[in-house]
């Protein structure tokens, strides 16, 4: 079971390598009838339940992106996200956006305390919402412009570019960076 | 005939002439040592000299002085059945001379004399052999291989190469001006700053001599009206104030970036120079009292250089300038306002040594504090598994209470000195009241004069109360750099070689030449013997503390060989750069380490500038790539201390993919899978085929299943290679190999069956 998976994935890696930009696809994807996603490889075969992952979600989104089976083994390795046929890139994107969850914090309202566990209020992309911090730790830097927040359970907040906060949120995140 | 009179003048002085006239025609000098005990282990020096025809040996009569003829010699004839044999345990080791009837002399040495004693031995064994064989090996001279010069066969260390006397030991706040070099123009500028702010300070004070003499006192005798005299006074006052503003704002922001730089400076400078010391210097320091010798002592410095120097500076030349200027007014009432001046000068003298020694005791004490947090932390787990945190808060407590105790004997003398130089210091303005009052009583003096003075003598006295209360502050500050000068004398223990050697890529053939190591006094490999070749996968076997691990420092030259040597590609390690030849060398350690920071950026340590795609492909073949991709952030989790909590066997995946990454040419494996279970071990059994491919592998494992694709298994014991050969050839010697592997099999498929 174990040997023949690991080969699909290889052979699958070489596939989409070498045909990703041009001709046939080498794999397709569908939803089935119960909402799972379906890949069909390039031997025909099929595989439910696949999940599709982004190697490099914050540094490199677009590049580096893996269909893995339910049991987390890699089936496709798409090397370029730009470099798939327009309709299958929309598709894998579209997978991609269901699966992520990082809400992008436009402004940060308030910061209930100075110390933690400190409840923020923020407003992000996808609407207002509040969350615990547990501590000052789980506040990253990520380079220069972006940081990284993880919440008490787990979720995460992307700030894509401080510079571009206004000065109160500004203030608020100093502390943290 | 010369190599044996060079050996003449390397004997020690006293020696010599007696020794000469011992020797027969033509017998050749081999090799001396000069034991430094005695039967009963008292301090006495004595000395034997091997020949190529015996072996002689005197030692110092108690009282009198070596060469003045009372020694006695002693000589033993030397044949085929002599052996030589040094016997070493703890500080106190033993040179015997034994025959086949028994020992026939023996002789005490301390850890000092260690190598000569087995430089004798080695060489009569050489001898031996080379008398056997008919050759004449030992005559080839050695290479230094830091510098190139040769170095006499028995001398071990090159001496051109020897480390020079120690640095005197000037004030270490002195050498931090060598750090200031760089920063020279500003610090003109900043003094010269200093001045004029200094100088504009002190013209409101003395103006007051003309207001009240000029202005004031006619108005008030005999109501003279000067107010055109007195704005021009005003002004003045009004100009002076910002010019003196301005000037001190000028003169704080240049001083503090300088003072700031400086001690950025002197902290980058600690912590590069910390980090390419060798590992030992490492083994023998506790991480707390280094991390608060880079954080806390020069940040002590920066604080004492931006604003207490500068504070100093401008005080002593405000103490100048004010004295000149009393005196000038008036030189008799400025002498008797001065009275207390010596006392205080003397009274600092007497403190400073006080302090300096406190403030040393206090960061020794701080040292120690944060090293209870920095031992306890990474071991809390221990701590708490063995419920000892009352324990370990009473450890902390204990070296916190000495923290406060060497603070408070620091307090007790300032507390006491603090006060007298006040008192000192109103005693000395009450002389100027009084001789100030008595001389314009008299007449001498205007009161306008008296004024002036009163003003600027307290100027001069609070700026001699701070500059005395500064004291504390240099001598603090200079514990603090005798501190961090402490670390920056260091030598690294794997010198830079003086002509080095570019390695490039290697071949990756390693030799090792006669290699001996000790740690301390305790020798822990005794002379090995090996070669690997090219892409060969070696496998050390032997029970713990063999010296396998102590091998492979070696050969990453974390330390470097007592005697003996290590060659790759034909060339002694020590003559590369160190960092050009670790390149080379892939290390995946039993416990692998993981940076804070993303998984690419943990794989692509060993070369930071690796693509994403390199990075995934080494992941890969390191089988962490799949577990990765489910973590949240795939490639981008952060990991390390604050970082995602990963498995034993995760961590280890990701510790091969980082030496896969670098393509190393020589890779070493320290117990790679032996902290992992079964399944996992198989997964990595798998990544480490792909890493060991093509390259020269030294690999250390206890379960010897691990080393089934080593070519040639070694089997190290005490220090000493007792086995090498593949693994049924060992199994089919019955030695030491093919009892280990009997003793695991057992243990596996053992009795009960449930042992792993």
């Amino acid at each position: 079971m174990e040997n023949n998976g690991r080969s699909q994935a290889e052979l699958g890696n070489k596939d989409s390598a070498a045909n990703g930009s041009t001709g046939p696809r080498p794999f397709g994807l569908h939803r089935d009838a119960w909402g799972r996603l379906v890949l069909i490889d390039a031997y025909g075969r099929q595989h439910t339940g696949v999940d599709v992952v982004r190697a490099f979600p914050l540094s490199d989104p677009r590049r580096g992106i893996a269909i893995c089976d339910a049991e987390g083994r890699e089936l496709v390795w798409l090397a370029d996200l730009d470099a798939l046929p327009p309709p299958l890139a929309r598709q894998i994107e579209e997978e991609l956006a269901k699966r992520e969850f990082v809400p992008i914090i436009r402004r940060i309202l308030k910061v209930s305390a100075p110390v933690e566990p400190s409840e923020w209020e923020v407003e992000t992309d996808r609407g207002r919402t509040s969350f615990v911090l547990n501590s000052e730790d789980d506040v990253h830097e990520l380079d220069a412009h972006r940081a990284l927040i993880t919440d008490a359970h787990g979720i995460r907040y992307l700030i894509a570019d401080i510079e571009q906060l206004d000065a109160t949120s500004r203030r608020l995140l100093e502390r943290y960076l | 005939m010369n190599r044996t009179d060079e050996k003449w003048d390397a004997l020690p002085g006293p020696w010599r002439k007696a020794t000469a006239s011992l020797l027969e025609a033509g017998e050749v000098l081999l090799a001396w040592f000069e034991p430094d005990l005695d039967d009963h282990l008292h301090y006495a020096r004595g000395l034997v000299v091997l020949t190529d025809r015996r072996l002689l040996s005197c030692s110092e009569p108690a009282a009198s002085p070596v060469g003045c003829g009372a020694v006695r010699w002693q000589s033993w004839p030397l044949n085929e059945g002599s052996r030589l044999r040094t016997d070493e345990h703890g500080s106190a080791a033993v040179l015997e001379l034994v025959d086949g009837s028994g020992r026939l002399a023996c002789w005490h040495y301390t850890a000092a004399q260690t190598t000569a004693a087995q430089q004798l031995v080695q060489k009569w064994a050489s001898w031996q052999q080379s008398q056997q064989t008919g050759s004449r090996s030992d005559g080839t001279l050695a290479i230094c291989p830091s510098c190139g010069a040769a170095i006499p066969a028995d001398a071990g260390r090159c001496q051109s190469c020897a480390a020079g006397p120690a640095k005197p030991s000037l004030s270490a706040l002195f050498r931090l001006a060598s750090f200031s070099r760089s920063r020279a123009g500003l610090i003109v500028l900043g003094f010269l700053l200093t001045l004029a702010a200094t100088a504009a300070s002190l013209v409101p004070p003395y103006l007051t001599r003309p207001i009240i003499d000029d202005v004031i006192r006619p108005w008030e005798t005999q109501h003279i009206d000067n107010s055109a005299l007195a704005l021009w006074y005003l002004g003045g006052l009004a100009v002076a104030a910002i010019v003196a503003w301005a000037l001190d704002w000028a003169k704080l922001y240049v001083l503090a970036w300088v003072s700031e730089r400086i001690s950025a400076d002197l902290r980058a400078k600690t912590y590069a120079h910390l980090q390419r010391l060798s590992l030992e210097f490492f083994g023998g320091k506790r991480t707390g009292d280094l991390i608060s010798r880079i954080s806390n002592d020069t940040e002590r410095l920066c604080n004492f250089l931006s604003i207490n120097l500068i504070d100093f500076a401008s005080d002593i030349l405000m103490i100048v300038m004010t004295a000149a200027m009393l005196l000038w007014i008036n030189p008799l009432l400025a002498l008797a306002a001065l009275c207390p001046f010596p006392l205080i000068v003397w009274m600092v003298a007497r403190v400073r040594g006080r302090l300096l020694r406190g403030y040393r005791q206090a960061g020794a004490a701080w040292g120690a504090m944060t090293s209870v947090v920095a031992d306890a932390i990474p071991g809390i787990r221990v701590v708490k598994a063995f419920a000892q945190e009352s324990r370990e808060i009473e450890r902390f407590n204990a070296s916190n209470e000495r923290v406060f105790h060497a603070a408070n004997r620091l307090n007790k003398v300032w507390s006491l000195f603090g006060p007298t130089v006040t008192l000192l210091t109103t005693c000395g303005l009450l002389i100027v009241w009084a001789s100030g009052v008595w001389q314009i009583y008299l007449g001498r003096i205007t009161l306008g004069v008296l004024t002036a003075f009163l003003a600027l003598i307290s100027k001069f006295y609070t700026r001699m109360e701070s500059m005395i209360r500064m004291g504390s502050a240099v001598q603090r500050a200079s514990a603090s750099a005798q501190r961090i000068f402490e670390i920056l004398d260091k030598q690294s223990n794997v010198p830079e070689p003086v002509r080095p050697i570019h390695p490039g890529r290697l071949q990756g053939r390693i030799e090792l030449r006669g290699v001996r190591f000790k740690y301390g006094t305790r020798e822990v490999l005794h002379g090995l013997d090996l070669t690997v070749e090219p892409g060969e996968m070696i496998g050390l076997v032997g029970p713990t503390g063999a010296g396998k691990t102590t091998l492979i420092n070696l050969i990453c030259r974390f330390y470097d060989v007592s005697a003996g040597a290590i060659l790759v590609d034909g060339i002694d390690v020590r003559s590369f750069p160190v960092e050009e030849y670790r390149r080379n060398i892939g290390i995946v350690l039993q416990e692998p380490f993981l940076f804070y920071g993303t998984i690419a950026e943990n794989i692509a340590y060993g070369r930071p500038n690796a693509s994403r795609e390199e990075i995934v492909a080494a992941a890969r073949a390191a089988r962490a790539h799949e577990f990765i991709l489910r973590l949240p952030c795939g490639y981008d989790s952060l990991v390390g201390e604050r970082g995602q909590n990963l498995s034993g066997g995760e961590r280890q995946r990701i510790s091969i993919a980082r030496a896969l990454l670098i393509d190393p040419r020589i890779l070493i494996l320290d117990e790679a899978t032996s902290s992992v279970d079964t399944e996992t071990e198989r997964e990595i059994q798998a990544a480490l085929e792909n890493l060991v491919r093509g390259r020269t592998t030294i690999a250390i494992a206890h379960r010897l299943s691990t080393l089934r694709r080593a070519d040639r298994l070694v089997v190290v014991e005490n220090g000493h290679i007792t086995e090498i050969g593949r693994h049924d050839e060992l199994l089919g010697a019955r030695g030491s190999y093919a009892r280990l592997y009997q003793a695991q099999m057992e243990l596996v498929y053992g009795r009960d069956g449930n042992g792993k």
